[in-house]
């Protein structure tokens, strides 16, 4: 189900944060998304699994999960709780691997100068709406395409995949 | 109006032919690619299914290669659970612990043709447009629907095109022409886009160097990137016993969204600096600061084809590693490290005091081997060299061609191979 409204703390990041910093090589073998998610961004930046807060946002500068194409990366940050990604840019694997997880991603050029640590961000994926409600500064992104918003509308690529299969055998 | 390459074997795989960039279309790919370290994950969300068979087994090739020879119970234990996982489903393409890496397999063996379509839980599955087939990555979940369904969806990208003029100069590689490209597009300049390689230096380097630079492309963020058929993929394939090779050709009139021209004849060796790819510096200019290096690795999907071997050798010949560096060398499949045997380069490595080790992906990510404890320096040929990409994030690690590699190995410094022999 997408939900109207998204509301939480954005907590920052860089530019070019690479799947292997959201989730060490090391912790790849794992499959459980809980476990992966008790790893997420372990090597730089050790306190966030303990600090953040379900619901939260995570902001980013440019080229957010480049690198590996390991569905580790989204599946670890979404466990952990993390709603929704918005960042200057993506890299394209990641992005899409989040879309079919679930956790949304927001590409928004230039967003990283506009929310702060800790500031609270709502978001309204259905109008392609990022409000930071610290500074009342609004900005808009291109809304997913229709059949991206029923995948996620069906809980992610596996749930719309099943209603797929089901919808042949019908 | 034309088309280019992309456009083409999207608008052939998805029996669209009025398609063009910028349209969504479902394709069917002709090879789907998954290895040890996304497979048992894809395995993980195929059960999510239920009692469901695969919806084309003889399309899926599977490999063994990110945690070989298995390095750790949970890696045995993955390995298993593939295993039998291909032995229930009808998957016959398995590809065990000790054969290599997968990228390489597809292009060595020739798995798949030029005009294809491959898809692989891989971001480096851009490789295998060496020889003219269109790869690219996704994760486990997309694969795991695949699996079920035969189809993905894909956005036709719009395409840069790259000409390359005049030829390269051994030992200047194809990671050479990668890390110029870099400097050009960042690690993002291609996100989206397919690219496109032209111009008498594109025809006339070997597949060894183009399945390095498509490699690469990847880290420029690129979608996909191909070499269109031309003399040198028809004789790989010839070599292969293939001969019916679907010549798809971009139109003369093909729509470019960018067009960029590199001169080969003067590029230099380059590296990429910490912590990023895409900064990008020439290795004799870096060679002053003599910045010392702890660590020298050469093979990955990038740089562990035979021709990669061939010019660290020829750069080791009757040298010796530097004493405070540990340099290790790891072919990319069986066939190269059987190539190494049979043409001396063993011994070569191994007076040299290197290190050689198993087929495996093994140090492009610290996976068992070639890790870097804190504030260590290592060079490597892999593909990245992100923060924490090889152990320790206070790891600083620096990219380079296997000649650059090979020649600060000997100096115990980052240089450049021309300026110390």
């Amino acid at each position: 189900m997408i939900q109207k409204s998204l509301t939480g703390t954005a907590w920052k990041f860089g530019a070019e944060i690479d799947t292997g910093q959201i989730i060490p090589g090391k912790y790849i073998p794992l499959t459980d998304p809980m476990e992966l998610a008790s790893h997420v961004f372990e090597g730089i930046r050790p306190d966030f699994r303990s600090c953040i807060h379900h619901g939260d946002i995570i902001v980013a500068e440019r080229n957010f999960g480049c690198g590996s194409s390991r569905e580790h990366a989204p599946k670890a940050i979404r466990f952990a709780g993390i709603s929704a990604v918005i960042a200057d840019s993506f890299a394209r694997i990641f992005y899409r691997n989040s879309l079919n997880l679930g956790l949304l991603p927001i590409a928004i050029p230039g967003i990283s100068k506009k929310i702060a640590e800790g500031d609270q961000v709502e978001i309204l994926p259905l109008e392609g709406v990022v409000k930071n409600l610290t500074t009342q500064e609004k900005f808009t992104f291109e809304p997913y395409e229709p059949f991206i918003l029923e995948m996620i509308e069906h809980g992610g690529i596996i749930e719309h995949t099943k209603f797929l299969l089901n919808s042949v055998k019908l | 109006m034309g088309k280019t390459l992309a456009e083409k074997i999207l608008c052939r795989a998805s029996g669209r032919p009025d398609a063009h960039s910028g349209v969504i279309v479902q394709v069917e790919p002709d090879a789907i690619l998954t290895h040890d370290h996304q497979g048992p994950m894809t395995i993980r969300e195929f059960g999510k299914f239920g009692d469901i068979e695969l919806s084309h087994p003889e399309r899926i090739h599977v490999f063994m290669d990110h945690r070989t020879p298995s390095q750790t119970e949970v890696a045995a234990t993955n390995h298993k659970i593939m295993r039998e996982f291909c032995r229930e489903h009808g998957i016959t393409h398995v590809n065990d612990v000790g054969t290599g890496i997968c990228h390489d397999l597809l292009a060595e063996q020739a798995m798949v043709k030029p005009g294809e379509v491959v898809v692989g839980t891989d971001s480096h599955t851009v490789t295998i447009g060496g020889l003219g087939v269109f790869g690219t990555g996704v994760g486990s979940s997309e694969m795991a629907a695949l699996w079920a369904r035969g189809t993905v969806w894909f956005k036709i990208p719009s395409t840069i095109k790259v000409v390359l003029k005049g030829s390269i100069h051994p030992p200047i590689n194809g990671k050479d022409i990668a890390l110029a490209l870099l400097k050009i597009l960042n690690t993002d300049g291609a996100t989206y886009k397919a690219m496109e390689f032209h111009g008498e230096g594109a025809r006339a380097l070997s597949i060894g160097n183009r399945l390095t630079l498509c490699n690469m492309c990847l880290e420029m963020g690129a979608k996909t990137a191909i070499f269109p058929v031309d003399d040198v993929i028809r004789a790989y394939y010839a070599e292969h016993g293939i001969t019916d090779i679907e010549a798809l050709q971009p139109d003369e009139d093909a729509v470019y969204e960018r067009e960029i021209h590199i001169d080969l004849d003067v590029l230099p060796a380059l590296v990429a600096l910490p912590d990023s790819p895409g900064k990008v510096a020439e290795a004799a200019l870096v060679r002053q600061e003599r910045r010392r290096i702890d660590q020298a690795l050469i093979g990955t999907c990038t740089n562990g084809r035979i021709n990669d071997l061939r010019e660290a050798a020829a750069v080791l010949k009757g040298k010796k590693v530097h004493e405070s560096v540990r340099m290790l060398i790891v072919p990319a499949t069986r066939q190269v490290l059987k190539q190494c045997l049979d043409e001396g380069l063993l011994e070569i490595f191994l007076n040299a005091n290197a290190m050689v080790g198993v087929p495996a992906c093994g140090p492009c990510g610290a996976y068992g081997m070639g890790a870097v404890a804190a504030d260590e320096v290592c060079i490597t040929t892999g593909s990245r060299n992100f923060i924490a990409r090889l152990g320790s994030p206070k790891g600083i690690i620096y990219l380079g061609s296997p000649a650059t590699v090979a020649a600060s190995a000997v100096a115990g410094y980052v240089t450049d191979y021309a300026e110390d022999q």
